[in-house]
């Protein structure tokens, strides 16, 4: 005989009778991506370098604002023969060269041993001194840093989300091709990643990006001039395309198998209908993933590509080419390579830390990595 | 063995032709305009312009302009039109700076991945594991030439102090101790991002292994930890950051380290190709281009037979 629970002691049915005198509430039916939202949404440290993300965007959508009003000044505008004046005090933007000490970054007299010649020494940051102008300092040109700061950005920012969800469109289709039809298909585009990963990217873009500095782009009805940021764009998203599609082809061909596929397709569903409607969504996640991650990727393959002068042509600002101008003047002012180079760190680690929080948000088992 | 042998030799050879045709492509056949013209550089004259397209085939079909181009790569009379140097010399007197930077370097990401991947996974979730995961994060975001520039500037240039010598190469034969001093910092900045990157695969791989089965019977009888790290953890998990340092060492040998090579004035052949885009001296970085490519097929196949030497299983059947 069983026998009968007293109110303090502890039985099995407690959870089901504290349960039943509560009020009765519906299961709900919860989708993965609600799932996948509610653990994005205790990532707070996620959230917090998406925020960072966020703003580095909007600070650099509002360039033309910033030149306009406070600098006076557009991105690629010279003021090298100008003065400008700093706490009352008149200062040329760019002062005539002499003798710098390398310790200090100061004049000093041309007898003393150790001094370096530099032929034009730029403005250093005035902060707000100028009342906004040359708040980081003026390049060699007499070009104002923190305009072109803001401008670099929207070019480097551009390049990285454009190649990115160009390369993963092209990953995507690739990958569903090659899996879907496998065979002929499979067996030309997993050659051609092969072919492809014989190449180090930097080599690949430097190729590419040296060959159409000339002349441009003239196929396939696309025309684009020599200079455009669109050449950058379209080499990173071309070269990066099998660190992607490789990946996904692979999942891509496990899905395959499964038996949802198999009854789409004796259903009569069309080969498109089951590519893009039943396969795709099951590597959605992925895709997102791969996309966040990338676009930090994309941004450091531009700034590289620029800095060596096969991405982004001057006078066109981006961090990299303002990397590349600064790098002669470091020792007097470094804040010419700096700054850029904090944005690129700042921009990159936001998106790393934003896409890690993803992936474990949309798949906490999964193993997606892009490579470097 | 034999059988797979001469099958992954065999794709290598197609990867290699397919390798030499995209290069054609690139250089020869997408970009617009005339080129005889880009061949020929920034300060040609018409006459060079009319030589090279008459040299290079290209009054003639695209085959012929294929097999012209091949001879030139392979025949070690490609000259740089611009410079009027061989292109082959020129990357010989390359080499030594290029591998001594990608050896130094890879052993040690390598040593320094593996320890810091160890580490932070034994102590996964503790302060000094988040420490680390923020260090190799910056690690793999920052840009690896400002690095360069930012640490040449500190430390040998004077902005914090002049200790180490600023840029620039020294041949090992002449001076063995000035070699390795040289080297110091390109090594350091080239390892920084691969460390960053393998210590956090690592990491990752060893906690997936430690929840494996066999992990669980090792602690139930008895073995102590370190044996199970070594022994049956560490074996597993370094599987996957050997495949990826020998396609990163491979790329890094084959010029794919033109960043640091050009920050700390190496002169190795990827910082050929960086003065060569300058110059919009094409010939130079197709040769670099194509040579590293070959290059790297061929250290894949070489890597592979090591690992079907090592574990059967990779054997194909």
């Amino acid at each position: 005989m069983a026998q009968q629970a007293t109110e303090t002691e502890f039985t099995l049915d407690t959870a089901a009778e504290l349960a039943a005198h509560e009020e009765p509430e519906a299961i709900r039916g919860r989708s993965p991506w609600y799932l996948a939202w509610r653990r994005l949404r205790r990532n707070y440290v996620a959230f917090f370098f998406l925020f960072v993300f966020i703003v580095v965007v909007v600070a650099c959508a509002f360039a033309p604002v910033y030149a306009k009003h406070v600098a006076g000044t557009g991105p690629n505008t010279n003021h090298i023969l100008e003065n400008v004046k700093v706490n009352g005090k008149e200062t040329p933007v760019v002062s005539s060269g002499g003798y710098i000490d390398p310790h200090t970054g100061k004049l000093c007299p041309t007898s003393q041993s150790g001094c370096k010649l530099v032929a034009s020494i730029p403005i250093g940051p005035t902060w707000f001194g100028a009342g906004g102008k040359f708040v980081l300092g003026a390049d060699q040109n007499g070009r104002d840093i923190a305009v072109r700061l803001l401008y670099g950005g929207r070019t480097s920012l551009f390049i990285g989300i454009f190649s990115s969800a160009i390369c993963v469109f092209f990953a995507v289709i690739l990958a569903l091709v090659a899996a879907y039809y496998g065979g002929w298909a499979d067996f030309t585009i997993t050659r051609f990643f092969d072919v492809m990963f014989a190449f180090p990217v930097i080599l690949l873009g430097i190729a590419l990006g040296s060959a159409l500095a000339i002349n441009g782009f003239h196929h396939f009805g696309i025309n684009i001039q020599s200079g455009s940021i669109w050449i950058p764009t379209l080499i990173i998203s071309y070269v990066l395309v099998p660190y992607i599609g490789r990946p996904l082809r692979g999942q891509v061909l496990s899905l395959r198998e499964k038996e949802f596929v198999e009854a789409s397709i004796s259903q009569g569903a069309s080969p498109l209908r089951v590519m893009f409607i039943e396969l795709l969504p099951n590597i959605a996640s992925s895709v997102i993933v791969f996309f966040t991650l990338i676009i930090a990727n994309n941004i450091l393959l531009e700034t590289a590509l620029s800095f060596l002068g096969a991405g982004v042509q001057p006078p066109t600002a981006s961090w990299g080419t303002m990397i590349a101008d600064g790098q002669n003047l470091i020792v007097t002012r470094p804040w010419l390579s700096f700054a850029p180079g904090l944005a690129i760190i700042i921009t990159v680690v936001s998106l790393n830390v934003f896409g890690d929080g993803l992936r474990d948000a949309l798949d906490p088992r999964a193993k997606v990595k892009v490579s470097h | 063995m034999l059988n797979f042998l001469v099958r992954r030799t065999v794709g290598a050879i197609l990867v290699i032709i397919a390798v030499t045709f995209i290069v054609f492509v690139i250089f020869i056949v997408v970009p617009g305009g005339d080129p005889a013209q880009r061949i020929a550089g920034k300060n040609a004259t018409q006459q060079n312009i009319v030589n090279i397209r008459k040299d290079w085939g290209f009054d003639r079909p695209f085959y012929v302009q294929y097999s012209k181009m091949m001879q030139k790569m392979f025949s070690g009379e490609l000259v740089s039109y611009t410079s009027q140097q061989n292109v082959l010399d020129q990357i010989k007197l390359g080499l030594p700076a290029t591998f001594s930077l990608a050896i130094g370097a890879g052993i040690i990401w390598l040593f320094f991945g593996i320890v810091v991947g160890v580490v932070s996974a034994i102590k996964a979730g503790k302060l000094s594991d988040r420490a680390i995961t923020v260090l190799a994060l910056i690690g793999v975001s920052m840009p690896v030439f400002w690095l360069g520039i930012v640490t040449r500037y500190y430390l040998a240039e004077g902005g914090l102090t002049t200790f180490f010598p600023d840029g620039e190469y020294v041949a090992f034969t002449s001076d063995p101790l000035q070699w390795f001093w040289h080297l110091v910092l390109p090594w350091t900045v080239l390892a920084v991002l691969f460390i960053g990157f393998y210590s956090r695969v690592l990491r990752g791989n060893i906690l997936d292994t430690s929840n494996e089965d066999y992990v669980r019977t090792a602690k139930a009888k008895g073995l102590a930890p370190n044996r199970i790290m070594r022994k049956h953890i560490l074996r597993l998990s370094l599987i996957p950051i050997i495949t990826l340092f020998g396609l990163d060492f491979a790329a890094v040998l084959g010029g794919g380290a033109i960043l640091t090579e050009t920050v700390f004035d190496l002169h190795g052949v990827g910082q050929y190709a960086y003065e060569s885009i300058n110059n919009f001296d094409l010939p130079p970085i197709m040769a670099v281009t194509m040579y590293a490519a070959i290059f790297i097929v061929v250290f894949n196949v070489l890597v592979d037979l090591f690992y079907a030497f090592l574990d059967p299983r990779i054997r194909p059947a």
